[in-house]
């Protein structure tokens, strides 16, 4: 940061897993190094048409207060009753990180005042949430500062309820309350404090949402507020003891989580270097500033007498409940990237890349298996060829048209008809990018467009022998210096036959006549 | 021709329907009494039309010749704590004054169903916390009965003081009422009338405004166990949109009703002859003891030896409930508002509550939210938690050597408006053989047994197994039958 | 164990209820009146008792994932909600402006 007498420094260490290891992430303070603890507590939607205890709709951005029951109103004499979809979700979500499910677990209040908070209390799990200790792998990237795997320990998952929305700029001397995101279902998932570089943190929240996204539990749209990550940060001298943290609420960005770890801890160390002391305090971020600054403080904030909802009985999970959970998983990214890698031969760079989105590997794997099918072909010898495809070749042409692309006319068919006219060799690389840019502009066919555009290779030996022919009469220098040992000028003439051949020619086959005519 | 308003539920669902009366002429009755009985305040808000709204609709239904439900003709009076649809439901608080819920509780829209009809909203203690039905906002309800000699106003109970004091003064044939430590069974005792308040879950919460969750239960208030059953399996049932209501089926109680009690035990726990038994209420209670034997039952001795915690674990744990239950009454998007010149959001609560609620309501608030507060919470509330466990565990026991237990409903008779205001914790007391039956989420009943010295009238309390409604109003209707109870209150309002 | 004054009005402002300094005073005697009878649950051997969860043995039902199941439950009744509001406008309701 601009400004500020220290930098962060990245120091390699031996490359070893593990779940509380230190990392190499250090700030340098004017008087020494300082260490960064960080714990995430992440907030997300969970995926569900009701809201957790009413039946209003959970659906984003409805007129004020149209998706409020007098439940969500906390009405008097209104009462809760959990929607079994967010059990499910919750559970599926626990098994996803392997954790612990908790087949006793109950719903305990959070009381506090606030416009938001109708009921004057929050619904949500403190002393038995539904699901208990699990982990997630973060994993190496050296680019991003990651030098290694490492897991990190998850404390606990509970599901609670969401808040209104308060509106401030609407009216003179009034907020403006809107309930409708009042009542929706949230998990809550708590992380150990593993994390100790921003990178982590940032890795941390980017796989989270990940396995989210596989499991279907959450949308993971972190604009609308979907997911969202209360940053937990504390300094400290190197082995030492844990730090004073604070707690900066609804962060709402990988990119931010990270700002957030970095301007934070600095700020701490800023603070404890001048003599200061660090206040257990919630702050905010300004994204715009890219700073923190406190919450006005309440005395009373931390007292929230939690105690079991009198409402609600606990929840009971019976085995066949949890095994349908578990059955109902789809392949998770650790499982998936490791398949790609040892069974269909991907770099752990491209298995990685593929693997981190549920839309890219939905691409990729439907377009794997319609090549394969169009090929005839085993999926894992077409891997490679299809995962560049999909990760740099069809991205470029799509990036290069801008709004000229229309992408719904990115079919897996017509990607696989180009696939297969490649692998044929009826095309070159080149021209199977120049279809491509036709199919996404207009939606016509990929065999039609090679057909009627003339993208198509010559593979006609007639015909290349015809030009090899003439290319040869018009150098009659070159050969007899080729032939003479000048092997680099093989190259010479493929170039001169392609240019010829405008680029059409089959390289291989002109390579292969061009060898038989220069003996 | 009889006075009709004389007449209890069975009778006039009856009358009306063999066509010896309309049920419009009842609800006349009952409306007229209740326009001339302001003096003893048992209504927050009178709806006559409403009554004979509904009496025209049986009426008609009647003349069309379909089939008529449990209650119908029947008009009641409803306490102020169940949601009625476009009509002010108070709680008997300030801050709810003027509040018209958009909906209709589950409970009050089973009678409706039944053909039931509302004579209007009774009073009661503030959120129903109360035994005198004295914190009311819309002042205190006086009970119809006067001790002899005496023109001295008498508390009618709480917290449905509103619906005992209807009911005995003839006001409404029945009434509905809530007990979280025996807000039912206590004013039926003050009152002279019946009570039953059943098996925690049997009747839905849902539109009832909540005082303590884990405690609230409601019940009929009759003129006797014959009509108290047929309320109550029309007020009962399950109601999938309260988590703690019961999935079970209704019981025909009233087609069941038996006061042949061969083959029964009663228990009589030891630990409830305790100090402060009042002498006339100990005699009421060895009266009930023979009519019960008298009626076919054994008679045997049983233990509840954490009775006398009771009343601690339940000062604690229904203060906590409702400390949290009560913080949505906060003037944003109901009820009062008091916004003082300047004042932000959180002072605006404040204010508002402070203006709101009455003395009684935010002693409670208070202590609920000190009990719950950082670390005391273990100290009090698990520790209230477990007592509670332990109180259950006492009538799972005794309920091992007998089927239902007999005990006074109340220490002592009614007692004079006034006289335990300056003491909460005195109130307080009066409790202590509701409570126990409260905590453990127990039916139980209040039947008249006789009157004291002062001629005012006694209960005896009935507690049962769970689930075991009928076994409570059996043994009560064997009680009613041998007491003979006759008594009314002169009319003097 | 007895509680001050100042305790009292620390509770209160939790409570968000306003308390005058005769409000405290009488209180203050009441509440600890209070709490010193429900002190004697201290005395209670609870060795191995679970604290009560559910007082009838029920366990919790869940629903089904429906939007707008029941009228009674459900969203779209916007006058409804907002019917009895001390202020409303423009669909929301209003509150005396808060800075976070």
């Amino acid at each position: 940061m601009p400004g500020w007498p220290w930098k962060n420094v990245l120091a390699l260490q031996p490359n070893r897993r593990s779940g509380g290891k230190m990392s190499n992430y250090r700030i340098q303070g004017a008087t020494g190094e300082w260490e960064v603890v960080i714990g995430l507590e992440v907030h997300a939607q969970v995926t569900s048409e009701a809201k957790l205890f009413s039946s209003s709709s959970t659906s984003f951005g409805a007129e004020p207060n149209t998706q409020v029951s007098l439940i969500d109103a906390a009405m008097p004499g209104m009462l809760p009753v959990p929607n079994m979809e967010c059990i499910r979700q919750a559970v599926r979500t626990g098994l996803a990180i392997n954790a612990q499910i908790n087949k006793w677990s109950r719903f305990d209040r959070k009381n506090y005042f606030y416009a938001d908070l109708p009921q004057g209390y929050q619904i949500s799990q403190l002393y038995h949430p539904i699901v208990g200790e699990g982990e997630l792998l973060i994993e190496a990237d050296e680019k991003a500062g990651l030098p290694e795997d490492k897991i990190i320990g998850i404390e606990r998952i509970h599901v609670e309820q969401d808040a209104g929305k308060l509106m401030h700029d609407q009216h003179p001397s009034m907020s403006y309350v809107d309930l409708n995101r009042c009542g929706v279902a949230l998990m809550e998932i708590v992380s150990r404090p593993d994390m100790t570089s921003p990178a982590e943190a940032g890795a941390y929240l980017a796989k989270l949402r990940s396995i989210l996204r596989y499991v279907g539990s959450c949308d993971g749209n972190m604009d609308q507020g979907s997911m969202r990550a209360d940053v937990n940060v504390s300094v400290r001298r190197p082995g030492e003891e844990l730090g004073t943290r604070t707690e900066t609420k609804n962060v709402n960005s990988v990119r931010f989580v990270m700002q957030v770890v970095e301007t934070e801890a600095n700020r701490q160390v800023e603070v404890l270097e001048d003599g200061g002391r660090i206040v257990q305090e919630t702050r905010l971020f300004d994204p715009t500033a890219g700073t923190t600054r406190s919450m006005r403080s309440k005395e009373d904030a931390h007292d929230y007498r939690y105690f079991p909802d009198p409402d609600l009985l606990p929840v009971e999970l019976d085995d066949a409940f949890v095994e349908a959970c578990k059955a109902s998983l789809p392949e998770l990214p650790d499982a998936k990237r490791t398949r790609y890698v040892e069974t269909l031969g991907l770099t752990p760079y491209n298995a990685r890349e593929l693997t981190a989105e549920v839309e890219t590997f939905a691409r990729f794997e439907t377009l794997l298996s319609e090549t394969a099918r169009a090929l005839g072909k085993d999926e894992a010898k077409l891997a490679t060829q299809v995962a560049n495809w999909s990760l740099s070749v069809a991205p470029g042409v799509l990036k290069s048209l801008g709004d000229e692309a229309d992408p719904a006319n990115s079919t897996a068919e017509a990607q696989a008809k180009i696939l297969k006219l490649q692998d044929a060799g009826e095309i070159s690389g080149g021209q199977a990018k120049e279809i491509y840019e036709i199919v996404l502009k207009t939606g016509r066919d990929p065999e039609e467009i090679a057909e009627t555009e003339g993208l198509k290779q010559v593979s006609d030996t007639g015909a290349i022998e015809a030009q090899i022919d003439e290319i040869l009469r018009a150098n009659p220098e070159k050969v007899e210096e080729y032939r003479g040992g000048k092997d680099k000028l093989f190259g010479f003439f493929v170039g001169q036959t392609m240019k010829a051949m405008k680029g059409k020619g089959n390289p291989a086959v002109v390579n292969q006549i061009l060898k038989q005519k220069l003996g | 021709m009889t006075d009709l308003t004389e007449l209890g539920i069975k009778a006039i669902r009856e009358g009306v329907k063999a066509g010896d009366f309309t049920a419009r002429e009842v609800a006349e009755g009952f409306n007229a009494n209740v326009a001339a009985a302001e003096s003893l305040n048992a209504f927050i808000t009178a709806t006559p039309d409403k009554a004979l709204d509904a009496a025209d609709r049986v009426d008609a239904d009647r003349a069309a010749g379909k089939e008529l439900g449990s209650m119908a003709g029947v008009p009641i009076g409803m306490k102020d704590l169940f949601a009625s649809e476009g009509v002010q439901t108070s709680a008997a608080s300030h801050i709810l004054e003027g509040f018209k819920p958009p909906y209709e509780s589950t409970v009050s829209r089973k009678l409706w169903e039944a053909g039931a009809g509302m004579l209007g909203k009774l009073n009661l203690d503030q959120f129903a916390m109360g035994s005198s039905n004295e914190s009311s906002y819309f002042g205190e309800v006086v009970s119809p009965w006067r001790k002899q000699g005496s023109d001295a106003k008498l508390a009618p109970g709480g917290s449905s003081g509103g619906s005992s004091a209807a009911v005995a003064a003839r006001l409404a044939p029945a009434a509905t009422g809530t007990d979280t430590g025996g807000s039912i069974r206590q004013p039926a005792a003050f009152t002279g009338i019946t009570g039953i308040k059943p098996t925690y879950g049997r009747c839905s919460r849902w539109g009832i405004v909540a005082f303590a969750s884990s405690l609230d239960q409601a019940g009929p208030m009759a003129q006797d166990v014959t009509d108290c059953a047929i309320m109550l399996e029309a007020m009962a049932g399950f109601d999938p949109k309260d988590s703690t209501s019961l999935d079970m089926p209704v019981p025909n109680w009233e087609a069941a009703l038996s006061s042949d009690l061969k083959g029964k035990t009663v228990g009589i726990p030891k630990e409830y002859r305790m100090d402060g038994l009042s002498a006339d209420v100990a005699k009421a209670w060895d009266d009930g003891i023979q009519w019960l034997k008298d009626a076919g039952a054994e008679v045997v001795e049983v233990s509840l030896p954490h009775t006398k915690y009771a009343l601690a674990s339940y000062y604690i744990i229904a203060p906590a409930e409702a400390s949290s239950n009560l913080a949505r009454y906060d003037g944003v998007r109901y009820g009062l508002r008091d916004l003082p010149e300047g004042a932000n959001l959180q002072e605006m609560y404040a204010a508002t509550r402070a203006a709101g609620f009455g003395d009684e309501v935010k002693r409670r608030i208070l202590i609920g939210t000190y009990v719950l507060s950082a670390g005391f919470y273990d100290a009090y509330y698990t520790q209230a938690q477990k007592v509670r466990t332990l109180i259950q565990r006492d009538f799972m026991n005794a309920f091992d050597q007998c089927d239902v237990i007999l005990a006074p409903t109340a220490p002592t008779a009614a007692f004079e408006l006034g006289e335990k205001t300056g003491d909460p914790l005195e109130m307080y007391m009066g409790d202590v053989f509701s409570v126990p039956a409260s905590l453990a989420g127990l039916p139980a009943m209040s039947v008249p047994s006789g009157v004291n010295g002062d001629g005012l009238p006694l209960g005896l309390q009935i507690i049962g197994k769970p689930f075991d409604e009928q076994g409570v109003l059996n043994a009560g209707l064997a009680l009613e039958e041998r007491a003979g109870f006759t008594a009314k209150p002169q009319k003097w309002w | 164990m007895s509680v001050d004054k100042a305790t009292v009005a620390k509770i209160a402002s939790l409570a968000r209820i306003n308390m005058s300094e005769d409000d405290l005073d009488t209180l203050v005697p009441e509440f600890n009146n209070i709490l010193s009878f429900v002190e004697q649950l201290s005395e209670v051997d609870v060795t191995g008792v679970e604290p009560m969860t559910s007082v009838i043995p029920n366990q919790q039902r869940l629903r089904e994932d429906a939007v707008n199941a029941d009228p009674l439950t459900g969203g779209d009744i916007r006058d409804k909600v907002l019917a009895n509001a001390p202020v409303a406008e423009h669909g929301f309701f209003g509150v005396p402006k808060v800075i976070e």
